[in-house]
């Protein structure tokens, strides 16, 4: 791409009223000229004005590199509380962010349909770039095609991160030990519940906004909160909620767990939307909250570090990690009962009475 | 919500199961069916099972309109998407009802049919307004809750005179199916349960109210307390069958007055009544043919019934052949009892109807309570 060159005798792109067309993929003048007049111009910066096809990068020294990759495909494309945009950077830089790792650099491509609306395209592409700047993470390259009108659901989007851990920190879902206290950054369901009540069949009433955030600063308080090694585990719970992110904790690692369900916080929204449809909170999709296993003796001021943060002002202690060889995750319930909180089978679906 | 928390409230139950313990006799055993999956949902979701003293059993019925969907009906539905083109749109937790040659709904929606999951009748009816090209099918299953919804759209199309929309009724009875548990035939082949009491339908009622139940109270002997879904409604109603058991009563009492009455909706019935007859057998899946057990639509409205429409025989489909639904439905057996729970039977890969919806017995011990099985750790 060109960023110096001036198109003198281009006419600017119709951001009100025009669509993207399968030329805006050929690789051309047009393709160019979407680039620039949008790409490069809403998330600008050194790396992107180089104009060329990757990125040269500075690592610090004393580090490890992580690498962390996602696909986005949500509908609708804009909901409460966020975006396909934002969400995408979002997305990873969690992902990036629970080996412990400070992001550094974003990767994006685009799926783009034929006939989407350039207006719409924009708007992401502004939240993007707001969403990258506010976490300090430069989109530094990245990629656009254009589908047949038909072919794609508006806009996919890809996004990969890179971030870097230093040589002694360990984070994995690998790490947890019986024992060890199961954390959590706050309410869980908003994400999931906010999107859905959006969705054209079901579109419903609420107040309720998705969490969507990057945690990397808040990962970042709670590491200073404790010598190496005393956060084992940090995992965020999107697809699958909470109940898939912990049973893959527990098979990872080979232990139990169980949980306390007065612990789990739901926000009445959610709770009352959940208790409409016949969803559980427990598999509903998260983006701005995390899971942490952390050593006993530690937890306490991990938990305090969490608190004192914006973004885990609600954390509680949920649980403990407990030594099961069938690796259940289990529940006390209110009642003083108790039940497995199994894996998500297939996608939560709706009952009928 | 608070309404809603009114009912979990964790020191309420406590005292209710202290109550249950209190006047539960130990020299007696007490079996309770609870009718309804949304009961099962809660007695296993909110871990209920444990505050109950040992000799009071629950065991699980066949109140799931999923999992009494029959393989042969969902057949018929894959067909109308596949060889029909038509679209074909039911509630969500159907779609991953397993069918015949490895098919459900879902993965013939994969394999390119038109299928689409809805939340309502009426959302069917503006696919069938938007789409005046294509046929519009809604596969209409239920017990009584959901009758009434689908008797409205398809009055509502006569009204439009929509050429392109009809209805494959799969629509069930409860009354039918306790009485069938309580007298089939295949009573002698599975063994039947003293059953002590039901736990009645919730939803149900507020349709059909809490008369239909009274001959189960009046020729059967047996107790009947309808119920809410919320953990609170169902304990209490575990507490009014042991007191009825106890004083040596049979009766038709109503926990959830709240909604229940005992005549129950008559807008909604009249509204059944005009749109749909009974049928005189239908297939339930774990119970095989129950007579007079579900609905038809009347020949008045033939034009939207998706049966007389198209050319679609019903093929019965067997189930697997080590399957113990049809006992566990009547309580005989439990899920553990059965070869294939937790082998080659799970949520994942269901072979019988007691593990096909979330709601039936052996998914809901499988998903909540399987625990229970096997040596517990408490403790790191």
């Amino acid at each position: 791409m060109n960023t110096t060159a001036k198109a003198s005798y281009q006419r600017p792109l119709d951001f009100k009223r025009g669509r993207i067309d399968m030329n805006h993929g050929a690789g051309g003048r047009q393709a160019a000229q979407l680039i620039e007049e949008l790409f490069v111009q809403a998330l600008d910066n050194p790396y992107l004005r180089q104009g060329n096809d990757g990125a040269l990068l500075d690592i610090p020294a004393g580090h490890r590199l992580v690498m962390a990759t996602d696909a986005h495909v949500i509908s609708p494309l804009f909901f409460p509380g966020g975006d396909i945009g934002s969400l995408s950077v979002h997305g990873t830089l969690n992902d990036v962010a629970m080996l412990g790792a400070r992001p550094l650099y974003l990767s994006a491509s685009f799926v783009l349909e034929e006939g989407f609306a350039l207006a719409d395209l924009q708007r992401i592409v502004a939240s993007m770039a707001h969403a990258s700047r506010e976490a300090g993470v430069p989109v530094v390259t990245g990629d656009t095609k254009v589908v047949e009108r038909g072919k794609g659901d508006g806009v996919y989007i890809s996004t990969t991160g890179i971030g870097v851990v230093p040589l002694d920190c360990h984070i994995s879902g690998a790490n947890a030990k019986p024992g060890d206290v199961v954390l959590l950054s706050g309410s869980i369901g908003e994400h999931g519940m906010a999107v859905l009540s959006q969705r054209e069949s079901l579109a419903f009433g609420t107040t309720l906004v998705s969490d969507s955030a990057a945690l990397h600063t808040l990962v970042a308080a709670m590491l200073a909160a404790a010598p190496n090694g005393a956060v084992r585990t940090l995992r965020d719970p999107t697809r699958g909620g909470l109940a898939t992110t912990l049973n893959e904790i527990t098979r990872q690692s080979a232990v139990g767990m169980h949980l306390q369900e007065d612990a789990i916080a739901v926000l009445p929204q959610v709770a009352g939307a959940c208790e409409l449809l016949g969803l559980d909170p427990l598999y509903i999709a998260n983006e701005g909250k995390l899971v942490a296993v952390v050593d006993a003796p530690h937890a306490a001021s991990v938990l305090a570090a969490m608190q004192a943060h914006p973004l885990g002002h609600a954390a509680s202690q949920i649980g403990v990690v407990t030594a099961d060889p069938h690796h259940f995750v289990q529940m006390s319930t209110r009642f003083g009962g108790r039940r497995v909180v199994d894996w998500l089978s297939g996608e939560p679906l709706p009952r009928i009475c | 919500m608070k309404h809603i928390d009114a009912y979990r409230n964790g020191d309420l139950a406590r005292g209710l199961a202290a109550t249950i313990a209190a006047e539960a006799k130990p020299e007696r055993q007490y079996n309770f069916m609870e009718f309804c999956g949304g009961h099962t949902h809660a007695l296993a979701r909110y871990g209920i099972v444990d505050l109950l003293p040992a000799n009071v059993r629950m065991v699980h019925g066949p109140g799931c309109p999923v999992c009494v969907l029959p393989i042969g009906r969902i057949d018929m539905a894959i067909a109308l998407a596949l060889e029909h083109t038509a679209i074909v749109c039911t509630y969500g937790d159907v779609l991953r009802v397993p069918a015949s040659a490895g098919l459900s709904m879902q993965k013939a929606k994969a394999r390119g049919a038109d299928i689409r999951m809805v939340y309502s009748p009426a959302d069917v009816l503006q696919i069938a307004r938007n789409n005046p090209s294509r046929e519009v099918v809604f596969l209409a299953i239920g017990f009584e809750t959901t009758t009434p919804p689908t008797a409205l759209v398809i009055q509502q199309a006569q009204r439009e005179n929509l050429p392109n929309f009809s209805v494959l009724c799969c629509h069930v009875l409860t009354p039918s199916a306790i009485g069938h548990i309580l007298t089939s035939p295949e009573v002698a082949e599975w063994g039947t349960l003293p059953l002590d009491g039901f736990v009645g339908p919730a939803h149900v009622s507020i349709i059909i109210g809490s008369a239909p139940y009274e001959p189960f109270a009046t020729q059967f002997n047996k107790p009947v307390v309808i119920s809410g879904f919320e953990p609170l409604d169902v304990m209490q109603s575990i507490l009014m069958l042991v007191r009825q058991v106890n004083t040596g009563r049979a009766e038709v009492e109503n926990q959830f007055t709240r909604v229940v009455t005992r005549e129950g909706n008559r807008a909604a019935q009249a509204v059944c009544e005009q749109v749909f007859e009974l049928r005189d057998s239908f297939e339930w899946r774990g119970l095989g043919e129950v007579a007079h057990s579900a609905l038809q639509i009347r020949p008045a409205y033939a034009a939207w019934d998706a049966e007389k429409k198209f050319t679609l025989p019903y093929l019965r489909v067997p189930d697997h052949k080590q399957c113990d639904c049809g006992a566990i439905l009547r309580g005989v057996k439990r899920p553990t009892d059965c070869k294939l729970f937790a082998t080659v039977c799970t949520p994942d890969n269901p072979m019988g109807s007691c593990m096909v919806s979330s709601e039936g017995s052996c998914a809901a011990h499988y998903t909540y309570g399987r625990f229970r099985d096997i040596p517990l750790v408490t403790h790191p």
